[in-house]
């Protein structure tokens, strides 16, 4: 009987690993989250009585931060395909550390906000909108982190290799798309000030 | 488990994992932390059921109010405790309670998780030839944030405050301020909760069906050879992926308003003459953000029903379906419009009425692939020989309420004469016919069809008569007579009307919709009664019991975990080839190749079976590295 599956499995147009495929469509689901903040920020912002401020230097450093972040992914992913495993760890472990920077970062921005009298709670939304949604991509990257992490985790249990890619691949790609999320909010809030 | 990593872990791996665990199946595993999508599917059809009957409870409470507002309830006391007042009516806070309950739990845990989550659940893998889901796992856990979310929800019905209380659509400042009505107190928090657990649920479910249907289709199962109900679940399950996470958008901006002081939705605001802090939010903002889920929702609900009801149309009535593709590419347009006509449920909030007239426009447009599906459907059964299984009785029920309750639709798309209907009894009518009735129709097609399939039995067929009359003029009784009251005028959501003397001469209207409310609930008793029987008494069900062309019937009668014991059948054909000219019988199973039925071949066809015997080719050490 087993046999019989195994044969048949063979010939299905498995067009690409489903769990992949699945963290697509949770990417989509989360693209979707932030376009319906950033919707409700223009819409409010038409209304008028909106605060305006400068952008804290530091989100720029953020940026800076986690596009290196992308660099050293893509730097493990290079070594894993290359089976070389201490390469592999290392950039792994630069990246999860440049991920925790990123969250530093982005907590000291916030705390330059309040120095500026730029409060979550305010009279005015422009202040709360970037509260929430800094706040609500930092929540996915402490997800990537622990994802990060597991991944890593792995590579010590020497289960990250070239023949086995997927996971590395699903944080890597998971990673990216936070790195590039995060410079669309960013650009977005910059520009819509 | 040293060797396994260096292989690809693909599918076969995890097929030949499940079928390694079968022998030592418990109780536990089996039926409780399942990851079988059968018994996944079942789990949300029992829990969809209970969540159905107390629904219908709660609108049988209300409705006691509305028809009967002399009344004497002191006899409810003993379940509603204090919100039965001391003259023995309903407490005012409570009905409207009841109202947002009633919505909430039949919108979304009945017509959205009963629905989706036992039907795609149960067919998708059966209908495209796969053994399970893309992830069993995520599938099982979309199940027990369903059930997480369930029991927070339920629960909510219980509390001091009582449960939310702002109506299914909670829109602020009334949901937003706890001072404003005691269910915009814990009651909310609690709603809001449970509503982001469901989501996550929906969500778990939704991309599973995507990747299992782009991913996993057996052999030669094409999408232009896919049957329409799996179109449309996957078709819903897209809607659901786009439009859910901006609900918990929205739900976020309210959770920091109601908890945090945040003024996204709220504005200069005087309770009792003094004035909140709250400055320069705008509650217009939650009902935008809202209405872009809950337009896309209404066909969430109603798209199962559907393609439910395509596929048995078809089967019932010995035809091939009319306009296949007709039939996909309405769902298509339908799901692309049901993302731009959000506003249709705002004209009244002074949007601009040039803005207005572009949703109007949008929003009839909507109603083309709505016709050409009701078209299709008609066209389907004009002069088919019509097996009147009670599925098929269902079936039909569906057609007739979404013509009747679409149309509707179509004076409330009219921002003129909705300025005249909004928020009154006809627009309940309108959904109740087009999305409430017309998709619990679908969903009791779906269980007569394929009872057989879930539990190896038959349900009893007259008893299934008996329940399709019963409820299919009871839901006329009910709705067709609110039109009238919407018409003259009576809003949505109010405890009581008889102070008004321009509609005291509908009392007697609503006492009878009341009656006939009673009388269509007790109804489902015959159901339920059918439904539990059946599962354990009912004659066993022969191997295709509706002489269906899907794959489905071609697994065991009780199908076990990875539903086909030996190969999976390769796909030929398309669904519907019922009654082809020559053919010995009146249905050709999809996995029947042409080469086996030439009398029936069309030309074309017999070019194809020399293709089929190049794809008996099996390569089979592909997945070995
Ligand atoms: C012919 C196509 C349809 C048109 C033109 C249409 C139009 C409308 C309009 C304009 C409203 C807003 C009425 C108001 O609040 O003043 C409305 C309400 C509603 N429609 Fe439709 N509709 C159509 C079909 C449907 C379908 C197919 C469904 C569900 C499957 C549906 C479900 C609803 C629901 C649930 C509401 C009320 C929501 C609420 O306020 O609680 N409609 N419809
Ligand atoms: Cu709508």
């Amino acid at each position: 009987m087993v046999n019989n599956i195994e044969m048949e499995e063979v010939k299905k147009p498995l067009s690409m690993n489903p769990k992949k495929f699945i963290l697509w469509l949770l990417i989509v689901s989360i693209m979707m989250f932030f376009v319906a903040l950033t919707s409700a920020y223009i819409v409010k912002q038409s209304d008028g009585n909106w605060l305006e401020y400068d952008m804290p230097m530091i989100f720029w450093y953020s940026t800076i931060i986690i596009l290196l972040s992308s660099a050293t992914m893509h730097w493990a992913y290079l070594a894993a395909k290359k089976d070389n495993l201490p390469q592999l760890k290392l950039a792994l472990s630069i990246t999860t550390v440049l991920g925790l920077s990123f969250l530093y970062s982005q907590w000291a921005g916030w705390g330059q906000l309040v120095d500026m009298g730029v409060y979550l709670v305010g009279n005015q939304t422009s202040g709360s909108f970037f509260y929430i949604i800094t706040g609500a991509h930092g929540l996915h990257i402490i997800s990537g982190v622990l994802f990060l992490i597991i991944v890593l985790i792995s590579t010590y249990q020497y289960k990250v290799h070239s023949k086995e890619m997927n996971q590395l691949e699903i944080c890597m790609t998971f990673w990216h798309f936070l790195g590039v999320l995060w410079v669309y909010l960013f650009l977005f809030l910059l520009l819509n000030q | 488990m040293a060797t396994a990593n260096i292989q690809t872990p693909d599918l076969a791996h995890d097929v030949h994992h499940d079928h390694d665990h079968e022998h030592h199946d418990n109780f536990i595993t089996k039926y409780i932390f399942s990851t079988d999508h059968k018994m996944i599917a079942k789990q949300f059809l029992i829990t969809g059921i209970f969540w159905a009957l107390l629904g219908g409870i709660l609108s049988v409470i209300f409705r006691l109010q509305l028809g009967f507002p002399d009344m004497q309830l002191e006899w409810l006391r003993p379940f509603l405790g204090k919100w039965i007042t001391e003259q023995g009516k309903i407490d005012p806070e409570f009905y409207l309670a009841l109202v947002t309950m009633h919505g909430t739990i039949m919108v979304f845990f009945v017509l959205t998780a009963g629905l989706s989550g036992t039907f795609s659940n149960f067919l998708i893998p059966l209908q495209i030839g796969a053994r399970d889901m893309a992830s069993g796992f995520m599938n099982m856990l979309s199940y027990w944030f369903f059930f997480l979310s369930s029991i927070i929800m339920l629960s909510s019905l219980f509390i001091e405050t009582g449960p939310a209380a702002g109506g299914w659509v909670v829109y602020p400042p009334l949901s937003a301020l706890p001072q404003a009505i005691s269910g915009s107190q814990l009651g909310m928090t609690m709603w809001l909760v449970a509503m982001v657990f469901f989501i996550v649920s929906t969500l778990l479910g939704g991309v599973n069906y995507i990747s299992t249907v782009i991913n996993m289709r057996t052999q030669g199962m094409s999408f232009s050879k896919l049957p329409l109900t799996i179109w449309a679940f996957f078709l819903t399950a897209i809607i659901g992926l786009l439009s859910f996470p901006v609900l918990i958008a929205a739900a976020l901006l309210l959770v920091f308003d109601r908890s945090f002081g945040t003024s996204f939705y709220l504005s200069e605001i005087y309770i009792g003459g003094e004035a909140l802090p709250n400055m320069g939010g705008s509650p217009i903002l939650y009902q935008h953000l809202f209405w872009f889920l809950g337009h896309p929702e209404v066909y969430i609900v109603l798209l199962p029903a559907l393609g439910i009801t395509s596929e048995i149309i078809a089967t019932n009535s010995r035809k091939p379906i009319f306009g296949y593709r007709a039939m996909i590419g309405s769902m298509l347009g339908i799901t692309i419009l049901s993302f731009i006509v959000w506003a249709h449920h705002m004209f009244v909030t002074g949007m601009n009425p040039f803005l207005g007239s572009i949703f109007m426009l949008l929003t009839l447009i909507i109603a083309v692939p709505s016709a050409v599906k009701v078209f299709n459907y008609l066209t389907t059964l004009w002069k088919g020989n019509l097996v009147f299984t009670p599925a098929m009785l269902f079936s039909i029920g569906l057609v007739s309420f979404f013509i009747s309750g679409g149309l509707t639709g179509i004076f409330l798309g009219n921002a003129a004469i909705d300025i005249q209907l909004h928020d009154t009894y006809f627009v309940v009518a309108h959904f109740h016919l087009v999305m409430g009735s017309a998709s619990f129709f679908g969903l009791m097609a779906g269980v007569y069809h394929w009872f057989p399939k879930m539990f190896g039995r038959m349900m009893d067929a007259k008893l299934g008569y008996i329940h399709f009359w019963l409820t299919f003029v009871g839901v006329y009784m009910v709705f067709f007579p609110m039109h009238y009251i919407g018409i003259a005028g009576f809003p949505r959501r109010y405890y009581s009307f008889t102070n008004f003397d321009a509609f005291n001469s509908f009392t007697d209207l609503n006492a009878f919709v009341s009656i006939a409310a009673i009388f269509t609930l007790g109804a489902q008793f015959i159901f339920l009664f059918n439904f539990f029987y059946s599962m354990f008494k009912g004659r066993v069900a022969p191997a295709n019991p509706w002489r269906s062309t899907t794959l489905e019937w071609t697994t065991p009668i009780n199908p076990g975990h990875g539903n086909w014991p030996g190969a999976i059948p390769t796909v030929y054909r398309w669904p519907y080839d019922y009654s082809k000219p020559g053919a010995a019988e009146d249905f050709i199973p999809q996995h029947i190749p042409y080469s086996q039925t030439k009398e029936s071949n069309l030309p074309h066809e017999n070019e194809l079976i020399k293709l089929e015997n190049e794809g008996d080719v099996v390569i089979v050490n592909e997945n070995k590295h």
